[in-house]
Parts: structure tokens; C-alpha cells; sequence
């Protein structure tokens, strides 16, 4: 089964670049992709640029409006993400632990739905 | 033409089945269809079907062999007329070989037991502990989803909301239908334990309440034995059961005349069910035997040196203190520390225990039995002003009418005599 993990932080309480404990998270992040590579687990993995980055696009009434943000309301932001193969749900939960955000801030789990083509 | 004369016995004889072999037949289905829903589905319609075929005919030789093979054929049925036709040709091509060898097979017992795998999926921690226990009470205990509502005070509707979002997240987001292996065992057995208990405290404490509650209590125990029988060397599970059935056997001097809990202390022990506190006591002695103890086992020793005790006074309490101490080893919880001063209270005498409490007071702040022990103590030593507002606050923060009731009764007898 195929499972993304959506990684939310607090852009305030991940640890700044160039200090020590950021390299101890990208290590540990470089840990968890070569830990899903060897196991056959990876199929996707990205870090997004920051939510001040982001636009909104809606089309209302045939036309596109777009927005800055979002900027929601919690501080948690969608920060990357993985898609992996996994035999159930334990097991995704085992590979998504291994991701430093689960323990700065949190790993939403969800299978991906696949649409029958029939 | 069946006259009603033949009709009663077939429908006492499917709640008969549906009653108690409910969670096997299901768990069976479950396991081979892959899918909860289905197999809930398919299940209702085979005994919907029976209270018509046997009605007519009588019960048939082997009533969980029919009902297995008619619930199948049933899936069928419903995969068949399902949309996406396509995608489940492969589904109903196994179920069709499936049923074929079956058929085939005069095997006296088709029904192999896999409710532990039933056990493990509805208590999976992906659910939450209210779903787990209501879906537990449902597919494993075959209550009806009318009885899980009125015993969580739900309405039905929200009752059976919560079950079918459960079973459609068991399906969708992969929760394995499977016992958990060795890496996984430790924790996963931990939430199914900590499920079955929650459905014994909720009977246990709706006892002084004015609601009249299916009784949860046996639901557990009934759980605890079917624990041990599938998996009989884990010390945990045999801990549990041994817990729940020497709480079980307090049950007729837990509560007073006016309907108040009663403490340990003020109950009347010979109102205490012997033979429920010989088959706990045996079990934990068991349980301890195998060298792995646990805070389930370490509990129930707890209960069981206090059931063994002849009165109050005479209770074993250096004993006591040890377990508790013991306890704490598995895992730091101020709920255990509380329980831990009790008892040394008794030992070191009250002054010494009400200095123990203040680490722990700021984490049971919002905790009745915190402030009731406080009381107690601040009462043994002769400061009644203070026990008052003790008591006072710990009646604020009650739970329920009997416990309250307690301690009404308490705060009068210390500012009235």
C-alpha cells in the first residue's frame, strides 16, 4: 500500500540553518531516506521552500484568483513530504517516526487512494 | 406453514449464536475477505437470511457451517453488485475458489479461531480509545450498536456513526488484520490490554450511577478469558484478567446503604466474593511465576495481598509498599506514587505520608483521590480545618453521585462529631 506522510512544523521551532543541531537533523533526515531507499519503502520524497513562498489559486466563476499563503491560523505548515510503499499501517507508522519532524512537530500518515481505472 | 411454536426456538437459537459465537464467525469472515465492513454486512444478512430458511426447515445440522458459507455467498452478492465490478473480479474469483474448497472440506469445525487478529485490529492505536473499546464491544463481543450507545450515554446515531468511520478506517488506511510480531508486540498488546480495561472501569464505575448499563463488566471478563485461552503464556494478559477478576469479586461491598463508594476500609469483607478472589488470586500467582512482571500483574498482586488480609488493620502493608515500589519501576505515574503514600501511611504513620505528597500534588491537582487522601491523612492527625477543605475540594472535583455521597459523608462525620 501506498502511503504519503505529510510533514507540518513550526518554522520558529525547527532549529536555525547552520547551527549544530540543524545539521543533526539533516543527517537524520538523510538517515530516513536511505533507511526507506534500502528497504525498498521510497517512492518520493521533497522538502518545500517556506509557506511565505506559497500562492493559493481558486477559480470562482471561471476566473482565477489567487491568493498569498495560505496563512492559516496554526503554526504548523506543511514542510515536505514522503510517499512510500508499505505492507500496512504499522509499518508506515514505524517509517514515519523515523522523521526528525515527528518529534519537532508532527507527520500527518495517509494512504493514497487509488482510483480504479477501470 | 411453521406455527409460532416453531418460530420462537429458531429466533432464541440465532440470538443464541448471534450472541455468543458472533465474534468468532466474524473473525473468521474478516479474515477471509479482507474487509470489515463486508464481513459485518454479509454476517447481518446470513442471519437475517437463517431466521427465514430455518424458520421454514428447522435448524440446520451444523448452524455456524451454514451461516459461514451463506455470509460468503452473500460477499458475493454484494461485490458483485458493487460498481467498481472490474476491480473486484480478482476479490470474487478468490471467494468463489475459496467457497469451492470449503464445500469440499467436511471439516467438523470450519471456523478456525482468529479473533485475536479481530482484537488487534479493532484495538489498533491508530483508533481512538472510545472507537476501539465501541468497536471491540461490537464485532468481539457482538453487542448490539443500541447497547455500546447507552452504555457510552450516546445516541445511536452517533454511535453507529463512530463504528462506521472505524471499520471504513480498518479498511482504508491499512490497519493490518493480523496478530503483530515480535517488534511490534509489546506496545500493540499494551493498547488492547489498556481497551479491555477501560471496558471493565466503565462498567465498574457506572455500578453507583443511576443508569442502568449492559453489563460491561462480564464483557471484559468475558475478554480477559478469551485473552488468556488464545494466547496463554503472556503474564500481562493473565495480569489483567487476574486485576479485573479480584476487583469483580469487591463488587457486592463497594457500595453503602445511602448508595456512597465505600473505601477498602469501610467495606464489609465478608460480603466479598471468595471464589472470584481464589481464581484471581491463582491466576497472578501463576502470572508472577513466569518471571515477566508488569503493571497489570503488579496490580492485581496489590489487590490480592489486601483480599488475603482478615480485616483492615490486619492488612500486609510493608508488602504492599514493596509492589507498589515495584510498580513504579515500570513507569513514572503520580496515580501510583498517590496509591504507594497510602499505604506507607500506614507504615510511617500519617505526619511522614502528607510531606511524600507535595511532588506529586501539582500533577493530580485536578485529581479527586488526591485531595481525599490528603484529607484522610490531614484527619488522622487531628487537623480537622484542613481535612475540611480537602474533603471540600475533592467533592468539587467528584465524578460521580457515589462518590461524592463518600465524602459528604466523611466531611459530616469530621465536622459534626
Amino acid at each position: 500500500m501506498k502511503y504519503i506522510a505529510l510533514i507540518y512544523m513550526d518554522p520558529a521551532k525547527s532549529p536555525p540553518p547552520e547551527s549544530p543541531d540543524f545539521s543533526k537533523m539533516m543527517s537524520d533526515y538523510g538517515i530516513a531516506t536511505q533507511t526507506y531507499k534500502t528497504s525498498g519503502a521510497w517512492i518520493a520524497g521533497e522538502a518545500l521552500q517556506p509557506v511565505t513562498t506559497a500562492t493559493t489559486v481558486r477559480v470562482k466563476n471561471g476566473r482565477t484568483e489567487t491568493m498569498d499563503g495560505p496563512f492559516a491560523e496554526t503554526k504548523e505548515h506543511l514542510g515536505g513530504l514522503y510517499v512510500l510503499d508499505c505492507a500496512d499501517l504499522d509499518e508506515a507508522i514505524r517509517y514515519a517516526a523515523m522523521i526528525p519532524h515527528a518529534a519537532m512537530g508532527s507527520v500527518e500518515v495517509r494512504p493514497i487512494w487509488t482510483i480504479d481505472r477501470a | 406453514m411453521s406455527g409460532d411454536g416453531e418460530m420462537v426456538p429458531v429466533v432464541e437459537a440465532i440470538e443464541q449464536i448471534a450472541r455468543h459465537d458472533r465474534g468468532r464467525l466474524l473473525s473468521s469472515l474478516v479474515g477471509s475477505l479482507r474487509d470489515f465492513q463486508l464481513a459485518e454486512d454479509s454476517l447481518q444478512d446470513a442471519f437475517e437470511s437463517a431466521l427465514v430458511h430455518w424458520g421454514r426447515n428447522g435448524l440446520p445440522a451444523s448452524a455456524h457451517g451454514w451461516l459461514m458459507q451463506v455470509a460468503r455467498r452473500k460477499a458475493i452478492d454484494r461485490l458483485r453488485r458493487s460498481s467498481s465490478l472490474r476491480a473486484k473480479s480478482d476479490e470474487i474469483a478468490y471467494l468463489a475458489e475459496q467457497e469451492n474448497r470449503l464445500a469440499a472440506d467436511d471439516d467438523p469445525d470450519p471456523i478456525g479461531d482468529e479473533r485475536l487478529k479481530l482484537i488487534f485490529a479493532c484495538c489498533h492505536p491508530a483508533l481512538d480509545r472510545k472507537t476501539s473499546v465501541a468497536l471491540t464491544l461490537r464485532s468481539v463481543c457482538g453487542l448490539r450498536t443500541e447497547e455500546i450507545a447507552s452504555a457510552f450515554l450516546d445516541s445511536h446515531e452517533a454511535m453507529a456513526q463512530r463504528l462506521v468511520r472505524a471499520r471504513h478506517k480498518i479498511a482504508r488506511a491499512g490497519i493490518a488484520y493480523a496478530v503483530p510480531g515480535p517488534d511490534g508486540w509489546a506496545a500493540r498488546l499494551e493498547t488492547v490490554l489498556a481497551s479491555v480495561y477501560l471496558i471493565f472501569n466503565e462498567g465498574y464505575a457506572s455500578q453507583g450511577g443511576q443508569h442502568i448499563r449492559v453489563d460491561l463488566c462480564e464483557e471484559a471478563l468475558r475478554l480477559g478469558r478469551l485473552l488468556v485461552a488464545l494466547r496463554p503464556d503472556e503474564p500481562e494478559i493473565e495480569g489483567l484478567l487476574a486485576l479485573m477478576l479480584l476487583h469483580h469479586a469487591r463488587r457486592a461491598a463497594r457500595l453503602g446503604k445511602a448508595g456512597e463508594i465505600l473505601t477498602l476500609e469501610a467495606q464489609d469483607r465478608s460480603l466479598w466474593d471468595r471464589a472470584g478472589i481464589a481464581e484471581g488470586a491463582a491466576l497472578i500467582e501463576q502470572a508472577l511465576r513466569r518471571g515477566r512482571p508488569g503493571p497489570y500483574q503488579l496490580q492485581a498482586a496489590i489487590i490480592a495481598v489486601h483480599a488475603d488480609a482478615p480485616s483492615f488493620a490486619e492488612t500486609n502493608w510493608m508488602e504492599i509498599v514493596c509492589l507498589y515500589d515495584e510498580l513504579a519501576r515500570t513507569g513514572a505515574n503520580p496515580v501510583y506514587e498517590l496509591n504507594r503514600i497510602v499505604a506507607l501511611s500506614y507504615v510511617e504513620g500519617p505526619a511522614a505520608a502528607l510531606a511524600r505528597l507535595e511532588p506529586i500534588a501539582m500533577a493530580l491537582l485536578q485529581y479527586q483521590p488526591f485531595h481525599a487522601v490528603q484529607a484522610d491523612l490531614l484527619s488522622r492527625l487531628g487537623e480537622v480545618g484542613a481535612a475540611a477543605v480537602a474533603y471540600s475540594r475533592a467533592i468539587d472535583l467528584s465524578q460521580s453521585e457515589a462518590e461524592r455521597l463518600f465524602l459528604q459523608q466523611r466531611l459530616e462525620a469530621l465536622t459534626g462529631g
